[in-house]
């Protein structure tokens, strides 16, 4: 058998484990296996690439790989989970620039290539590749707290971005050699640049507990980068990764927008949340009732069933493991403990279910919105920490800001205990009726610190 | 068939294979989902090969260094972090 044929399919076999093994992650029980075999799915690519390229420097191979496969292992070994979102983010980073720069490094060694199928994706995959480097390192900063978590305005924003395109799908053309010959290197540099401006454009506008539409709209354009930088070098197990990962940014993305009902061009373009214009003196002034932690034990410990609401709040405070401990001493007093969680909780999809699998908490335990939202009615108590708007009632009047986004149904059970640092509002900018209703306790305090009076209170209890 | 086709071919029908079988990921990993996703991405290290394997003035050399490297830290990274996470998660 011929070597051509052998790496043909070896790609192709690669290409079969990424879909089995991302078939895998289907359920918890399976998940691992399936990301060992997409990991040796790749180790598969790699060796196939190292069979099929005549190399005439390993050097800077094998550099690239110790330094990326150092930073990478560190990174991954030490991220605390509660900063899973940032840690995606900068790799989503590193995923969109590799690709603009193979993207980039085939158009300078045929730059003359001209309006064809190889030019026009070398410039798609600099084009998507530059995008998400530079959008995922602003998205980074934002939810390190580095930038402003706010969004960033100015006047005629979406024009300037608006006016970039038009600029980036021009010059394209004039790389191309659409409008005549000249040397198109000059040129394409000024499209490197565009690029990159345009993902900090971008990002800069969107607020901070809009970042899990926002990272997952950049995983799929990390995918779509390597599918063009596939087109332009004629590699098909590039082009079907890169369509995977496509696909799968995209559905988290359209998940994400179905929770907070907002169109995507409202999250891009809309510069939601922050500072809108609501009258914030009106907000927290009416009167609450308020528990200590001694209260709070008693109204957890003696009753049938408690389900837990996580927010980014618990993420804040890394409160994830008293929890657990809060939840077990529930459980072994007979309670009946699951804990329900909101599509958009957290900065990005799945980050409270990730904190809450590190602090052990079983995952047959974890309840998305809509199995568990029917059981509140009949639920004994809830306990609410540090959420806001995912559990605001707002959200069933029409003239909310917030009208017709999906919420935890947590005002239909008999006891609401919110667990909040103070009043202040949500990433929504509203007032919450919730914390003034009669059947709901204000637990006020940083989570932490509340959680662990709490573990104590709850072990008293007779 | 023009190679162009051949490849939207394949790009559509691996997007369809990959909806299929994603939407059926519960929401309760969608953070694993989406690094191991990534880690995928980084497929772009095949490309990123081809680059520095041929090189051979600076930038070509720098480019395919620095590809590489921002490839593999996807890779590893990816892979490793998602797999810490997936241990994490436990019926108990």
């Amino acid at each position: 058998m011929n070597v051509d044929l052998l790496v043909e399919l070896t790609y192709l076999l690669s290409a079969i484990l990424f879909v089995v093994g991302l078939r895998r992650l289907q359920s918890p029980a399976t998940a691992r296996g399936g990301n060992a075999l997409a990991s040796f799915a790749m180790l598969l690519a790699i060796v196939a690439t190292l069979v099929d390229t005549d190399i005439l420097g390993w050097t800077g191979i094998l550099v690239g790989v110790a330094i990326g496969g150092t930073i990478g292992g560190v990174a991954a070994r030490k991220v605390e989970m509660t900063s899973m979102p940032e840690m995606v983010g900068v790799f989503n980073a590193f995923g969109g620039g590799a690709s603009a720069l193979v993207a980039v490094a085939e158009f300078l060694n045929l730059p003359s290539v001209g309006l064809s199928t190889a030019g026009v994706s070398m410039l798609l995959g600099t084009v998507i590749g530059g995008v998400t480097f530079s959008g995922s390192f602003i998205a980074f900063a934002k939810l390190k707290g580095t930038l402003t978590g706010n969004p960033i305005t100015f006047p005629g924003q979406n024009a300037t971005n608006g006016l970039l395109a038009v600029g980036t799908l021009a010059l394209g053309a004039m790389i191309l050699g659409v409008f005549g010959g000249q040397d198109p290197t000059t040129l394409f540099y000024a499209f490197c640049g565009i690029s990159l401006l345009l993902g900090i454009l971008l990002v800069i506008p969107i607020g901070g507990a809009d970042m899990p539409v926002v990272i997952s709209l950049l995983n799929s354009y990390s995918g779509l980068a390597a599918s063009a930088a596939g087109f332009a070098i004629g590699n098909m197990v590039l082009i079907i990764s890169g369509a995977l990962v496509g696909a799968s940014g995209l559905i988290l993305t359209q998940l994400m927008c179905k929770g907070m009902n907002r169109s995507l061009a409202n999250v891009v373009f809309g510069g939601f949340g922050g500072t809108a214009g609501i009258d914030r003196a009106q907000i927290g002034q009416r009167p609450v009732m308020r528990a200590d932690a001694e209260a709070v034990a008693a109204e957890l410990g003696y009753v049938n069933s408690v389900v837990v609401v996580p927010g980014y709040g618990l993420a804040v405070a890394q409160a994830q493991h008293e929890l657990r401990k809060v939840g077990d001493l529930l459980e072994a007093r007979g309670v009946d403990v699951k804990y329900a969680i909101h599509p958009v909780a957290g900065r990005m999809p799945g980050h409270m279910n990730v904190l809450l699998a590190e602090a052990d908490v079983s995952y047959d335990k974890l309840y998305d919105l809509d199995e568990i939202n029917d059981d509140f009615s009949k639920t004994d108590a809830v306990l609410i920490v540090g959420a806001n708007d995912v559990v605001n009632p707002a959200s069933r009047d029409p003239k909310s800001v917030i009208a017709g986004m999906p919420i935890l149904d947590v005002d239909r059970a008999r006891r609401v205990i919110v667990m909040k640092r103070s009043l202040s509002p949500g990433f929504a900018g509203i007032d919450n009726d919730l914390f003034y209703a009669d059947n709901t306790l204000m637990f006020f305090g940083d989570a932490k610190d509340s959680m662990g009076d709490l573990v104590r209170e709850v072990r008293e209890l007779a | 068939m023009g190679e162009l086709m051949i490849g939207l071919y394949v790009f559509v029908l691996a997007a369809l294979a990959g909806r299929e079988v994603i939407t059926k990921v519960p929401p309760t990993l969608h953070t694993p989902l989406m690094s191991g996703a990534n880690a995928i991405s980084g497929i772009a290290i095949v490309g990123a090969i081809v680059v520095a394997g041929r090189a051979d003035g600076t930038t070509q050399t720098v480019l395919g260094v620095a590809a590489i490297t921002m490839a593999t830290i996807n890779v590893i990274g990816g892979f490793m972090v998602t797999d810490r996470m997936l241990s994490m998660f436990r019926k108990r």
